[in-house]
């Protein structure tokens, strides 16, 4: 389908698409720096991609042309994805793409700041991972990963002029609502920061808003504050050895990161995962999907003042947990999945065990739904709070639970099939108001088609091998290893050497607790990844939380943190 | 500590330094500094299943001039860490701190241009916990040794412990 699109598009713009290609079924042209703002506006006009889903770039200092910036495009409504490519030189700059796309800014934002791609006509061009003291871009081939740059304060998001600018806006607001000039002056405003170090914040989120009264006049965000380098980090280890790291970027709901990652370097390589592998990895990506909705929940009502709901959901939680780690032997950072398959089987009595915990999570589930479904107080702070619009939910490169409160049915499993998801019986729970309520409520129900979609998986468990028949992907049997010389060289290279995937790209994607989470996988032909970039569900998401905060209280805006789900280790990698 | 049987109207008598620190000890008021991974499983011990309330540290303040424990869960950035140093300032003495799991510890597997190796290069540390993140029990581990050391050492202020330190 997408490749009728990209014959449109030559049409469209005859000969100033400089190359067109598919690896891996990802429709890609080159176009020129200049023609590309046309392009991405004539796409999203005529060809309904309504969503910039990331924006990638790769170094190759070799190049003339250094850098190369992607623009992964995507329309649900006529099922296309797209990667739009521009290449530039250094301090070449690229035009931005903030006024196509509202998705653009913070996306932008990034390649800037680890890549030091400069964007023409960016409204807000800063740093946003790294500290506003570092110097240098750290994602550049020729930045050492271990030279870190000590930070000696926080930065201000507001200075006085923007104080005296939004006063002047404030003035302007009251004198039209009641016709008498009503004259606010800066010392009126006052700024104070949620977070960084806030529970209500989730541990690593900042947000400066500037109050008039009780009123959020304007909210600035700031993120970072846990940057761990994992697209750095990968680019030091091996395929397999990046496996432990995706824990650690979702780590509500580990598993799911590993199953798509694996899958995803499965697509590069060009093996697909045994029947058997493909419905395990949907049991415990379903799974992670229940515990990450619950404590999503259970802590957005606690941020709310239902603290009871906490203890309902997190026992639930707690219980999931504990079979977790029989099955893998930790209960949160879980490392299961592997490049190939799995790392093992399930455990005799697996699937009794899990039954038993659907049913204490129905258990919780209507404990909760009967404490707030009709309760005044909690209707009172989540209807209407924190709403957004299909439309810019789409700009802004909402994906899950968010946008499908929305009102959306937009959900990658149906879209695009994977693991064998066709073969379910599940439906898309939506939302129509796009508020807080509708998030929390758009969840709870996902758990229930969760819970319908494990007990499928379970009775329909497939039997045969779990890994893939190929040696130069997964380890060997041990008797192998120990037995002949071939199998000892097998495991050494594996591991020394790591999987040799052959030289190219692909973008894997699946349905992640909060969206599309999907991995930009570039290969140089060696063990190690040339290139990964992690296209987290909640980046967009929170790109969007100054604009969903400003106009309301500070309460509110608390409310609205928690129901978006934002999880830092994914946000700042 | 001495009971007096005989006297008509019962009276303990102990040491001043004692009796404080004896309710001190149970009464650790914790702020977690909750930045990643690590504090997830902070969550699950706060909750009821593991229940740190059978510690006497179930009083969770996030104003660091209300507590006395600060558990530092999950990675310390050079970005995070200015504000880890003004949070650790802002509380009063005498003050604890923990270090939950491989990253507050040393780093973890964390080791690039973004993240501090370890949290005791910013501020002074009583007790590491291994793991990565480290089980409920793990920390309630941490947490009794802690309370041991409050028992043996009490009033005296963080400063003094950690003299080894050229600032505290
Ligand atoms: S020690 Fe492990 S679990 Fe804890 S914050 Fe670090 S990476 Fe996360």
């Amino acid at each position: 389908m997408s490749q009728k699109l990209v014959e449109r598009l030559q049409q469209e713009f005859s000969g100033e698409i400089r190359t067109v290609s598919n690896p891996k079924g990802d429709e890609t042209v080159v176009v020129d720096r200049e023609k590309l703002v046309d392009v991405l506006t004539h796409l999203r006009d005529s060809e309904g991609c309504e969503q910039l889903s990331d924006v990638v770039g790769v170094d190759y200092p070799d190049r003339d042309e250094r850098f190369e910036v992607n623009y992964l495009l995507r329309s649900w409504k006529n099922n296309h994805r797209l990667i739009v490519k521009v290449n530039a030189a250094e301090d070449e700059p690229v035009p931005t793409a903030t006024g196509v796309y509202r998705s653009a800014d913070w996306h932008e934002r990034e390649v800037y700041d680890l890549l030091g791609v400069p964007f023409a006509d960016h409204p807000d061009l800063r740093r946003i991972l790294c500290h506003h003291e570092f110097e240098g871009h750290a994602l550049r081939k020729d930045y050492p990963i271990e030279q870190g740059q000590e930070c000696s304060r926080p930065e201000h998001l507001f200075n006085d002029q923007d104080i005296t600018a939004a006063a002047r806006r404030a003035t302007t607001l009251v004198t039209d609502l009641d016709g008498a000039l009503d004259e606010v002056h800066p010392s009126d405003l006052l700024t104070v920061n949620l977070g960084p170090s806030h529970p209500a914040m989730h541990g690593a989120l900042r947000a400066e808003v500037l109050l008039d009264g009780e009123t959020i006049l304007e909210a600035r965000t700031e993120i970072g504050y846990i940057h761990r380098c994992f697209e750095k980090e990968s680019e030091d280890h091996t395929w397999a050895q990046v496996m432990p790291y995706t824990d650690r970027l979702n780590y509500c709901s580990a598993m799911l990161n590993n199953s798509i990652y694996a899958s995803a370097v499965e697509k590069l390589i060009g093996v697909e995962a045994t029947p058997r592998a493909q419905a395990i990895r949907v049991i415990v990506s379903e799974l992670s999907r229940i515990i990450d909705h619950l404590v999503c929940i259970c802590a957005n009502l606690v941020d709310i003042g239902a603290l009871t709901n906490y203890w309902y959901l997190y026992n639930v939680r707690e219980s999931i947990y504990e079979q977790l780690e029989k099955l893998c032997g930790s209960r949160l950072t879980t490392n299961y999945a592997r490049i190939g398959g799995m790392s093992h089987d399930l455990y005799e009595g697996f699937d009794l065990e899990v039954l038993a915990k659907l049913d204490q999570l129905d258990e919780g589930i209507s404990d909760v739904m009967k404490l707030v479904a009709r309760n005044g107080i909690f209707l009172d702070r989540t209807v209407d709070v924190g709403v957004i619009s299909q439309a810019d939910a789409l700009s802004f490169g909402y994906t899950g639970p968010c946008l499908r409160a929305t009102g959306l049915a937009y959900d990658l499993r149906k879209t695009n099939p994977y693991w064998g998801y066709e073969n379910y019986d599940f439906a898309i729970p939506t939302g129509t108001n796009g508020d807080t309520h509708d998030r929390i409520m758009v969840r709870m129900a996902e758990m229930v088609q969760s819970r319908s979609i494990i007990i499928q998986a379970l009775e329909n468990l497939p039997d045969g091998p779990l890994n893939v028949d190929d040696h130069s992907v997964v380890m060997p049997p041990k008797e192998k290893v120990y037995g002949s010389i071939e199998g000892v060289m097998n495991q050494f290279k594996l591991v020394y050497e790591g999987i040799c995937v052959p030289a190219g790209e692909a973008y894997g994607f699946g349905e992640g607790a909060n969206g599309e989470l999907g991995f930009f996988c570039v290969s140089d032909g060696t063990g190690n990844p040339y290139r990964l970039k992690v296209r987290p569900p909640c980046f967009p998401i929170f790109s969007s939380y100054a604009f969903l905060a400003e106009g309301g209280m500070i309460p509110d805006a608390i409310a609205t943190l928690g129901s978006l789900n934002i999880i830092a280790g994914e946000l700042d990698r | 500590m001495a009971v007096d049987l005989e006297s008509p109207s019962n009276f303990i008598t102990t040491r001043l330094r004692q009796a404080v620190n004896w309710g001190r000890k149970y009464s650790l008021w914790p702020l977690p500094f909750e930045v990643a991974c690590c504090a997830i499983e902070f969550m699950s011990t706060v909750s009821s299943y593991n229940d740190i309330s059978r510690f006497g540290a179930e009083l969770v303040r996030f104003s660091p001039r209300q507590s006395d424990l600060l558990i530092i869960a999950g990675t310390i950035s050079y970005k995070q860490a200015p504000i880890l140093k003004t949070i650790y300032e802002q509380m009063a003495e005498p003050k604890w701190v923990i270090a939950m799991g491989a990253c507050a510890s040393s780093g973890g597997f964390y080791n690039n241009y973004s993240t501090l190796q370890g949290a005791d290069r910013v501020i002074p540390v009583d007790v590491y916990v291994a793991g990565c993140p480290p089980t409920p029990e793990n920390l309630m581990f941490a947490l009794t040794q802690i309370q041991e050391k409050v028992e043996k050492e009490g009033l005296v202020p963080a400063s003094d412990r950690h003299t080894d330190r050229a600032e505290a």
